[in-house]
């Protein structure tokens, strides 16, 4: 999937604005950005739901908008927020879409990969917001594609159930399809991507792999610690890797960059002082955020 | 067409577990087949209308089915699947939205027929109501009828966006326009300027054509007419304004 200087206006606003990446097979690519960052029309134009004001796409030799109907026998969608009719059963919802392909996955068997076999007969009103969530995923892996778009997976789901929703993401691409996933998640980036593009105001502001974005950046870390002896805070300034030592009662606070816990750890076992409770608070993707965009890394579900 | 053939029997299916459906598109106009004859003074032929109350009602509950499907369930399923986002979802697919849409006035047409046959057999059956004199008219009116109300539908779903005012923009024109159709006054009763106006409407030329096919007469060439154009102009407003999302 190649995609070149993208760009999409909504009237005089620019949402997209020259975006440019490639994923490779077999790949899960992660788009991550705040809420209006233009990763939703993103996508949309991968999936030829939106044609662009300018700037070229090519999924699988395919251009959206001129092989549309080639594209969508090989490229499944989860849309944010889509949602069935509610009398709708599981089973029927499988089956009406796997007939909208010539050569279908098993459906039966995508509903066990999604552990839905036993909700196979209930409507899609009575099911929870995580089944209706694998459900969808269910319905773009149908036609058995060659890659899945996956659209603000786990927005609204509850922690247990985010997590079982990204075993399921990985349990897809061990199937070997490329996955496409957009999300305002950091940890869920984190945890699932193999690559990563950092979208803010319809720019891609970084891309690489969720450790390299962290290292590039070189953000800080924090490691604590309760020395068991006399400490001299000299001792751990004088290292370069540390930026500040901070005491809260007995407990010490290093805050640094680079390999800070490697240092910290032998700096003290050449002077012989035990450390009690040694912890590391690795640098992640939000204080990568930070760095790349000077802005904190808002989104609702946070604020709860 | 495999597709286009599971997809209408979906949307079969999801009718018949909509009861707030089904309830007012077939079981009520036959209810009130039941209900209106049973009156005593609606089985006497009266002298201003010159013929029985059922008679005259017969043709009319027909366009009263008619019209609950158009203005009620048409844009209330058409508006629903755009907010819920199942014709964006269809749009990702090779099937398109555009068949879901065609699978729903499939199921709605056969609905209406349904309850066309359902209201002439329990009035023949109950109260010896005559059934159309003129058969081919009869299918001749029903044929302009259902495209006409399910036009008025489906323009009614592309330029309303929620599905509460879909069902509030279909209260406010069903009480007039079945008004027209001589639900609460017979037309033969009403005042002539008022059944001028009727002759325009959709559901009033409705009447109007079911009426002609029941004295045994083909529909007059202005209710064909006036049918026609509300099919043909609404038709294509709704082809141009309708969104997919």
């Amino acid at each position: 999937m190649v995609v070149s200087d993208l760009r999409v206006r909504y009237g005089r606003r620019t949402v997209v604005d020259g975006i440019s990446f490639e994923v490779g097979e077999g790949e899960i690519f992660g788009i991550l950005g705040p809420n209006g960052a233009g990763k939703t029309t993103t996508v949309e134009c991968l999936a030829g739901l939106r044609v662009p004001d300018g700037g070229t796409v090519s999924v699988l030799g395919l251009d959206p908008w001129r092989d549309a109907a080639g594209l969508r026998r090989v490229l499944g969608m989860q849309l944010q927020s889509g949602e069935l009719p509610e009398k709708l059963r599981v089973a029927e919802a499988m089956e009406l879409y796997a007939s909208f392909y010539e050569e279908p996955a098993d459906w039966r068997e995508l509903l066990a990969l999604l552990d839905l076999t036993e909700r196979a007969d209930s409507p899609f009103g009575r099911l929870s917001g995580g089944q209706k969530q694998r459900l969808s995923i269910g319905l773009a892996l149908v036609g058995d594609p060659r890659v899945a778009v996956l659209d603000e997976l786990t927005t609204g789901l509850d922690p247990a159930a985010r997590r079982d929703t990204w075993e399921l993401v990985e349990r897809v691409r061990d199937r070997g399809i490329t996955v496409v996933l957009v999300t305002h998640f950091l940890e869920e980036a984190e945890r699932l991507c193999d690559r990563l593009a950092v979208v803010d105001r319809g720019r891609i502001v970084a891309l690489d792999s969720p450790a390299g974005l962290v290292a590039a950046v070189n953000a800080e870390q924090r490691v604590r610690f309760r020395p068991t002896t006399a400490l001299d805070d000299g001792l751990l300034t004088a290292l370069p890797e540390v930026t500040s030592v901070q005491r809260h009662g007995a407990q010490v606070v290093v805050t640094g960059t680079g390999n800070l816990v490697y240092a910290v750890a032998s700096a003290l076992a050449r002077q012989q002082i035990v450390a009690a409770d040694l912890r590391a608070e690795p640098a992640g993707l939000e204080d990568a955020f930070l760095a790349l965009t000077g802005r904190r890394f808002d989104h609702p579900d946070r604020q709860r | 067409m495999r597709a286009m053939n599971r997809l209408t029997a979906v949307e079969f299916k999801l009718f018949l577990r909509d009861p707030a459906a089904y309830f007012w598109t077939l079981l009520f106009p036959v209810a009130l087949v039941v209900v209106i004859g049973s009156l005593p003074s609606s089985r006497e032929a009266g002298a201003e209308l010159g013929q029985r109350g059922i008679d005259h009602f017969t043709p009319v509950l027909v366009v009263l089915s008619c019209a609950l499907t158009g203005l009620f369930v048409t844009p209330a399923y058409l508006v629903g699947y755009r907010e819920k986002g199942v014709l964006r979802r269809l749009s990702a697919t090779p099937v398109g939205p555009v068949r879901v849409l065609v699978a729903q006035l499939v199921v709605q047409t056969a609905v209406v027929a349904t309850t066309t046959v359902l209201v002439l057999g329990t009035a023949a059956l109950l109260w010896d109501v005559e059934p159309p004199a003129n058969p081919g008219g009869f299918l001749l009116a029903f044929a302009l009828s259902v495209p006409a109300v399910l036009a008025i539908g489906l323009f009614l779903a592309s330029v309303i966006r929620t599905g509460k005012a879909a069902t509030g923009a279909g209260s406010m024109l069903f009480f007039p326009l079945m008004f027209f159709a001589g639900l609460y006054v017979p037309r033969e009763q009403m005042p002539e300027a008022v059944n001028r106006i009727g002759d325009y409407t959709p559901l009033g030329a409705s009447v109007a054509a079911f009426g002609d096919a029941a004295r045994g007469d083909w529909p007059g060439p202005a209710a064909v007419l006036v049918l026609a154009a509300y099919a043909v102009v609404l038709g294509v407003a709704a082809a141009r304004l309708f969104r997919w999302e």
